[in-house]
């Protein structure tokens, strides 16, 4: 890996009053890499993504973005950068292409190119049906698709996604994500913050993990993985549904960790597996349930992060409201 | 760098006159306000409807330019779009700057219209170069002041609410309806720290004659409020942010 690094922090920190947002990270992300910022609510990735893209002064650390300061020189690195936030934020009294346009002209992209670059970004982001219509009138999807073919109006060879999928359908979320893989195929480098952890393990390269505002661990997904590897891994699926499955076995085996994938169904990081086995059993004859299957598997990269941060997946997913 | 700001200027400027300022409800209070006042005095008193022609059109350019600086600003901080403005490659200040710009311009259309119908329908003699002049100093001021307040705060009815303690104290304390020379010393001293007093002294100037008699003071004056409230302004601006 020889690329020139895009983004460098060094000791970053972002403090609110008596809240430190973001405590003194370091990481870099090189030339074409998917790089992902993990993490629950509150984390601080929000904070670091609004300090690289110059909305926020970091309050300690340094920060470069493609080579440029981001305290005094972040108007130069603007011009390459490219950002989707949250929250899609495209002008609702405009049409599809109205903002396309809008944005073209904002960053300075030559009038004669504008309109066919806004009409190939429609085409690419399947909007072409709807590009005459007003951007309050599409739905949800679409306008997330607007918001990304905004940020990439100029061309950006670095772009920042916040929780690009939050909100979204199952298959707009699907689409994006194949939309995020092209988009790094055709070497744009992408920083991208999420909470979904099979999102991550899909998408990124290289991922660090943000908790209460600092890298607890920073890898490839097989990497981090790694971190749990030698630890037994066991799916137990009942024949009926048990609420709180999670938390009801997580008192039986304390010493393992529990990811409940629905109710009926749970994997079991950790521990001695004979152990567990008889735990799974006794609590299975106690409550009159069937033990339908056991089975051992490969950890996940949410095993990983239960592993590494403590923190419960699933309760993750459940704060965003996926 | 520069070529980039003018453009980002431009850009923003029309995005904001099309898609809020050439609206039903801006141009309503931009202009219907205005006008039912104007109407209201001359109605009143046809023959003294000159005297008051230059505070009724220095009105006339303080609502428009504040017409809708709260939707233009804090809506747009609600929804998030605020923040894609300032993603672009320019500093926050010409952000801060092009909202200000457009509503100029647009008090610039609703106040054109105003002061023709004036001029022509009372055949007031006017200095035209000199009124335009100070309409340009007296709308930059005015929005850079409306600009400035919508951004202490966040909501856009806490916006409107803040923009109308100015306007409504200056119209009654900058001689737009009651002169400065006839209020009680205190007053005519308060007068002094507000911009409209000096548009309306020199509006009454460039109405009295077509011949050029150049006020110093209060082009001065304008352009010393212009240049302040742009500072604080794009100051507070920058500072929410960062």
């Amino acid at each position: 890996m020889n690329n020139a690094v895009v983004v460098h922090t060094e000791g970053l920190t972002k403090v609110y009053g008596r809240l430190v947002a973001v405590d003194g990270i370091s990481f870099e992300v090189r030339e074409g890499e998917l790089f992902g910022l993990l993490g629950p609510n509150g984390a601080g990735k929000t904070t670091t993504i609004r300090i690289l893209t110059g909305l926020s002064r970091p309050t300690a650390g340094k920060a470069f973005v493609l080579g440029h300061d981001v305290r005094t020189e972040i108007v130069q690195a603007k011009r390459y950068i490219g950002v989707v936030p949250e929250q899609s934020n495209v002008y609702d009294e405009l049409t599809v292409l109205g903002n396309l346009l809008f944005m073209g002209r904002l960053y300075g992209v030559p009038r004669g190119e504008r309109r066919k670059r806004a009409e190939e970004l429609v085409e690419i982001l399947r909007l072409s049906d709807r590009k005459k219509s007003l951007a309050r009138t599409i739905s949800r999807g679409m306008k997330r698709a607007l918001t990304i073919a905004c940020a990439l109006m100029h061309k950006p060879c670095l772009l920042f996604l916040d929780e690009p999928t939050v909100g979204l359908d199952v298959a707009a979320a699907r689409s994006l994500r194949a939309l995020i893989q092209e988009l790094h195929h055709q070497g744009i480098t992408v920083f991208l913050t999420t909470h979904y952890l099979d999102e991550a393990d899909l998408l990124c390269e290289r991922a660090a993990i943000l908790v209460r505002g600092r890298i607890v661990a920073i890898g490839s997904p097989a990497e981090l993985k790694g971190m749990v590897q030698g630890e037994p891994v066991i799916v137990v699926r009942f024949d009926k549904p048990v609420a709180n499955l999670e938390k009801i076995l997580a008192s039986r085996v304390p010493e393992s960790g529990m990811v409940a994938l629905n109710s009926q169904e749970v994997r079991i990081v950790g521990g001695d597996p004979a152990q567990v086995l008889v735990a799974l059993t006794s609590f299975a004859q106690e409550t009159g349930l069937r033990i339908v299957a056991v089975n051992t598997v490969q950890p996940t990269l949410e095993e990983a992060f239960l592993k590494i941060t403590g923190l419960s997946p699933v309760l993750m997913a459940q704060e965003k409201g996926k | 760098m520069r070529g980039q700001s003018l453009n980002a200027i431009l850009a923003i400027v029309a995005k904001d006159m099309r898609t809020y300022y050439l609206k039903p409800p801006a141009v309503s209070w931009g202009i219907v306000f205005p006008v039912t006042w104007i109407l209201a005095f001359y109605l009143r008193h046809p023959s003294g409807f000159a005297e008051l022609a230059p505070g009724l059109v220095a009105m006339t350019a303080l609502f428009s330019t504040t017409a809708a600086e709260a939707v233009v600003i804090n809506f747009e901080l609600r929804l998030g779009a605020l923040e894609r403005l300032l993603l672009a490659p320019v500093r926050f200040s010409t952000v801060f700057l092009a909202k200000v710009l457009a509503g100029a311009l647009f008090g610039l259309l609703m106040s054109a219209v105003v002061t023709t119908g004036v001029v022509l329908a009372m055949s007031i003699p006017v200095n035209i170069a000199q009124l335009f002049l100070l309409m340009i100093l007296s709308l930059v001021s005015f929005a850079a002041l409306g600009a400035f307040l919508c951004v202490l705060v966040r909501e856009v009815f806490e916006a409107q609410t803040l923009l109308n303690l100015p306007r409504f104290v200056m119209i009654f304390l900058s001689g737009v309806v009651y002169p400065t020379s006839a209020m009680p010393a205190p007053l005519r001293v308060l007068s002094r720290f507000f911009p409209l007093t000096y548009s309306v002294e020199g509006f009454r100037v460039a109405f009295s004659s077509p011949q050029v008699n150049i006020v110093w003071v209060d082009l001065l004056a304008l352009a010393g409020f212009t240049a302040l409230f742009l500072l604080i302004g794009a100051r507070r601006f920058a500072a929410r942010f960062v």
